[in-house]
């Protein structure tokens, strides 16, 4: 039976990973190749990676640490963060990535995801999706744009900028491309620790065909359970939760087992 | 010499990574002449069965693959590399495939998300030296939409749980493939890549269970 997946994800800016991990015993937290095996032997069932740097310079460092992670941590690995261009996408493939991120880029120019999926296999793109829930009723432009019915919004540029555009369409329309994941974050969700946004997640997850990523307000292991149960998610993920020994992935995956999910023994 | 072919596609170097992990020195190469020399060959693989074929026969070779298994050199096939060693496929529209393998690749069942990706148990059909100190049932990394169906069952080693259940290794002699990707299977893929290295290069280089 496939397995439910937990992901940590790691911002990195300037090759160095940022935020938290102070309470593990490394010898540089800092450090993305000594936390991806800290990740790995915590039963990780995969990493992401998001370069967080705004610079154009950022593409070679992020290189050079994704070289340096494949080549020790042997689980599976995705890259995001300022890919704009199927030479970018190579590059970072290339380097060792597995899969590859992309957010506003897509939205911006969509063949970015047909063309990479046709170059790289729809496996390799996964498309990220920022969703913010919709306040008033406001419509957007266009077949992808809100309407009456919309209930989430999908936002840029680390959710900076509202687009006008239905997650849920955006969701099918990314797949329809070739996208083979959907990495989903909610806005409303994510930093407060409250749980996923449980009816994004389960709506996007019946909307498409592809394993979905639920993101954004993981606090306690039954935020967990939920995602996977009632948002019908493939895969959790988390970041501060983990860098900061909140919870452990360890913890999180025995919990998990406990409660009939299945998981890949750590 | 371990060569490892590449045929142009993105991220074939995660194989020699592993390799190298592993104290070997593998060479990536879409050569030839490399690949008829080497005395153990692995063909990894992503993306589309029709591109990988039409790739591999434009690099001239569908010949050298066919010629290092029949003369049962040790050979590894991953993902896309089992896949390809199948009669035909169902993939791009139906497509011919190498024929070192009878049978047929055919998509998962489409009421289950496609691609099948993550962690799934490999359930062990044979005793074979090349599962040394690794668990039956044992979690391997998958990412495929499509499944291979030899005609000969009794060449499956591994099957895998996905809404039905398919062959995910297969061993014949001294060729193993698998579905999944070792290379991407934390230390129990490491483990398969080390026993298969192993048998293939050490001095019990015969197969023989």
């Amino acid at each position: 039976m496939l397995t439910k997946r937990v992901i940590p994800c790691l911002d990195v800016t300037g090759g160095r990973v940022v935020k938290g991990v102070s309470f593990v015993q490394l010898r540089d937290a800092g450090d993305p190749v000594d936390l991806a095996a800290f990740y790995d032997r915590e039963g990780a069932d995969e990493l992401v990676f998001l370069d967080i740097t705004a610079s154009s310079d950022a593409r070679n460092i992020m290189i050079e640490v994704v070289e340096r992670v494949s080549a020790q941590v042997f689980i599976p690995l995705t890259v995001g963060g300022g890919l704009r261009s199927v030479e970018d996408i190579r590059q970072i493939l290339e380097a060792g990535a597995d899969k590859v991120s992309l957010n506003t880029a897509a939205v911006l120019n969509s063949e970015i995801i047909s063309e990479g999926a046709a170059k790289f296999g729809n496996q390799c793109i996964v498309v990220a999706i920022d969703a913010k829930r919709v306040q008033k009723s406001a419509v957007g432009k266009g077949r992808l744009g809100l309407d009456e019915n919309s209930r989430w919004e999908v936002y840029t540029h680390g959710g900076r900028k509202p687009t006008g555009i239905d997650a849920l369409k955006w969701a099918r329309e990314a797949v329809r491309l070739g996208s083979g994941e959907i990495l989903l974050t909610s806005m409303d969700s994510d930093g407060h620790q409250d749980g996923y946004d449980l009816e994004l997640t389960c709506a996007v997850s019946e909307a498409v065909n592809v394993p979905v990523i639920a993101s954004g307000g993981a606090g306690k292991f039954e935020h967990f359970y939920d995602a996977v149960v009632r948002g019908k998610a493939d895969a959790v993920l988390a970041a501060s939760l983990f860098h900061y020994g909140t919870l452990s992935i360890r913890q999180v995956k025995e919990y998990l087992k406990g409660q009939g999910i299945p998981v890949r023994d750590v | 010499m371990i060569s490892i072919i590449d045929y142009g596609a993105g991220n074939l170097r995660s194989v020699a990574k592993a390799v190298a992990k592993l104290g070997y020195q593998a060479e990536v190469t879409d050569d030839p002449k490399k690949v008829l020399a080497a005395d153990v060959v692995i063909l990894p693989g992503v993306g589309a069965a029709g591109d990988t074929m039409d790739s591999l026969r434009k690099l001239g070779l569908v010949e050298p693959i066919k010629q290092v298994i029949a003369e049962n050199r040790p050979f590894l096939g991953i993902c896309l590399g089992v896949q390809v060693l199948l009669t035909a496929t169902e993939e791009s529209g139906g497509y011919d495939c190498l024929d070192i393998i009878p049978g047929t690749v055919r998509l998962l069942p489409p009421d289950l998300k496609v691609p099948h990706m993550g962690w799934n148990q490999v359930k062990q059909k044979m005793a074979h030296p090349v599962f040394d100190g690794i668990p039956d049932d044992a979690n391997f990394y998958f990412v495929h939409s499509y499944y291979v169906d030899p005609s000969d069952r009794s060449i499956v080693a591994g099957e895998t749980d996905y809404g039905i259940s398919f062959c995910s290794m297969v061993i014949k002699d001294n060729l193993m493939a698998t579905q999944f990707h070792p290379e991407k299977s934390g230390e129990v893929g490491l483990r398969l890549l080390d026993n298969f290295l192993r048998l293939s290069l050490g001095e019990d280089s015969s197969w023989e269970c």
